[in-house]
């Protein structure tokens, strides 16, 4: 089951550069909640700020609380244990290009030492129907690479690969930017299943994607959450002026 | 308004200037001379070798350890054991340690310390190899008190670790970012990372890279002369004079004695296939856990 996310003052910094300005929400826990705002903004520092993947850039450092379900992730757990409990897909679809397509959904588990085979079966053909992947690849697991898949289908690999590790959040940054709009159709339909099981945060280029999948809307805007509501309400009645030029497309 | 659909064949492809034309037939023209240029120092040298050494292989030539001078017959084939000894107690020593030093540039070495290491691995990839030599007879054969098999090891094994270790850096960083992170979003430490992602995704250069540095040193004669020494009778210590084919090559070669310059012939054209050979079983059985499409 999915749980909430509380932020709560965070601020995070690439060497000397502040990128994001005392960010406080609440995500609502088994819901789909969209970030929105032009390039630079600080969308992609947020979201891995909330797995500490910010912390992997060299010089990058983040400070305030962060909440995930009872987990404090920035005092009293590492970013190990944190990242298996979150998980992420990344702008662009990053199989493990030697590894089998079984390889690469069982990594998450096999890297960390699980190892009961007929388990590991199991969880890989769910967590590909979960996906939606498995008519697709179900003939060639073993035999053919995670690399040789399509963009698509590579990104749907990817996304099973994170669920398989059964974390109760999937951040997704800019899931869909690499991929054609029948890929995106299909990742947007899953979105909207996944809900039920996990939270989800999706960053997101697109304003009509935000609008289809998401319960909640956060605007960021030069590293500040300028306003963060229901969809709905940010799409037709925003109460920020600068939402509403971005919406509208006056800037970004 | 007609579009060039409705009737194709008013339009035709513009003219391609002669000077284009003729300039690109130069390039082309240049391109191949250079892959023939390349290629016949390579192709002259191989059959060469055939041409001067087949005559002198055969079973004996296989099978026997020398004879006496002026005895016809006798063999290189302790030789041929004694380079295998020597190559493997040089891999066994040079690999790990090439590919852990290239792993830590790759993946930790982005200081001082890293530098460091970078400029002494280029600086001792041209370190001549009779100096690399010198280097072992003072650290093993002296401490030892005798040639050995170890010593040729040593020294071999020093010549191949700035190779492996700059290939297997290059290789490690030519693994995207985006594989690193794909494995820190899942939870994966950083050293389970770099083992069974990075690493297993850059196998197939760093094998590239170490059967270079194995097909170099194999053929390598000083580093040898005062380490493993060389030997007339078979020998299988790692702690005793060991015979290799480099040297033995160079003893006969260097000799008053017919037979003895057919047989370096002979051996030489040994040598070139037994590393082609070697190459090639490592590639074919790194080769064959690959998946298709795999990168």
């Amino acid at each position: 089951m999915g749980v909430s996310i509380e932020v709560d003052k965070l601020n995070a910094w690439f060497g000397k550069t502040q990128a994001l300005y005392d960010i406080t929400m609440k995500v609502a826990a088994n819901h789909a909640t969209a970030i929105i705002g032009p390039s630079g903004c600080g969308k992609s520092t947020f979201v891995r700020c909330l797995n500490r993947m910010h912390e992997t850039v060299p010089e990058a450092r983040a400070a305030g609380s962060v909440h995930i379900g009872e987990l404090n992730v920035y005092n009293g757990s590492s970013a190990v244990q944190i990242r298996r409990r979150i998980g992420m897909v990344f702008q662009k679809p990053n199989p493990f290009p030697t590894m089998s397509i079984y390889d690469n959904v069982a990594a998450g588990l096999k890297l960390n030492g699980y190892n009961n085979r007929k388990k590991l079966d199991e969880i890989v053909e769910r967590s590909l129907k979960l996906s939606a992947l498995w008519d697709e690849v179900k003939d060639t697991l073993r035999k053919k690479s995670g690399a040789s898949l399509s963009g698509g289908q590579q990104q749907r690999l990817c996304i099973a690969r994170a669920l398989a590790v059964e974390p109760e959040v999937l951040l997704m940054d800019e899931p869909c930017s690499a991929l054609d709009p029948i890929s995106t159709g299909k990742i947007e339909e899953l979105i909207y299943q996944l809900k039920e099981r996990f939270t989800i945060v999706i960053v997101t280029h697109n304003m009509q994607q935000a609008y289809r999948v998401a319960e909640f809307t956060g605007f960021f805007l030069l590293g500040k959450l300028i306003e963060f509501d229901k969809t709905e309400k940010i799409f037709t009645t925003p109460s920020d002026k600068r939402t509403e030029d971005y919406i509208t497309g006056r800037f970004g | 308004m007609s579009s060039p659909a409705d009737n194709p064949s008013e339009f035709t492809a513009p003219q391609i200037s002669l000077w284009r034309r003729g300039l690109n037939n130069l390039v082309t023209v240049a391109a191949i001379t250079a892959v023939i240029i390349v290629l016949v120092p390579l192709i002259a040298v191989f059959g060469y070798l055939v041409y001067k050494g087949i005559g002198s292989i055969n079973w004996a030539f296989l099978t026997q350890t020398p004879k006496p001078p002026g005895e016809v017959g006798g063999g290189m084939a302790n030789a041929v054991a004694g380079s295998a000894l020597i190559l493997a107690i040089g891999s066994v020593v040079g690999v790990p340690i090439g590919i852990g030093a290239g792993i830590y540039l790759a993946e930790f070495g982005r200081n001082r310390l890293g530098d460091l290491i970078r400029f002494t691995s280029d600086v001792l990839n041209g370190v001549p190899s009779i100096i690399v030599g010198i280097v072992a007879y003072g650290l093993v054969v002296l401490s030892q008190g005798h040639f050995s098999a170890l010593a040729g090891g040593a020294a071999l094994a020093i010549m191949m670790i700035p190779t492996i270790t700059r290939t297997t850096e290059e290789m490690l960083l030519l693994v995207p970012h985006a594989v690193r992170e794909a494995a820190y979003g899942l939870g994966v430490s950083k050293w389970r990372t770099t083992l069974s992602i990075t690493l297993r995704t850059a196998t197939s250069g760093i094998i590239t890279g170490v059967m270079l540095a194995f097909a170099r040193v194999a053929g390598e004669t000083a580093p040898l002369l005062f380490t493993a020494f060389g030997n007339q009778y078979w020998n299988w210590k790692i702690n005793q004079p060991t015979a290799a084919l480099p040297l033995q090559i160079f003893t006969y070669a260097i000799s008053p004695y017919d037979e003895w310059h057919k047989q370096a012939w002979a051996g030489a054209l040994i040598l070139i296939v037994l590393i082609v050979l070697s190459v090639s079983a490592v590639r074919f059985v790194a080769g064959r856990g690959m998946l298709k499409g795999a990168g």
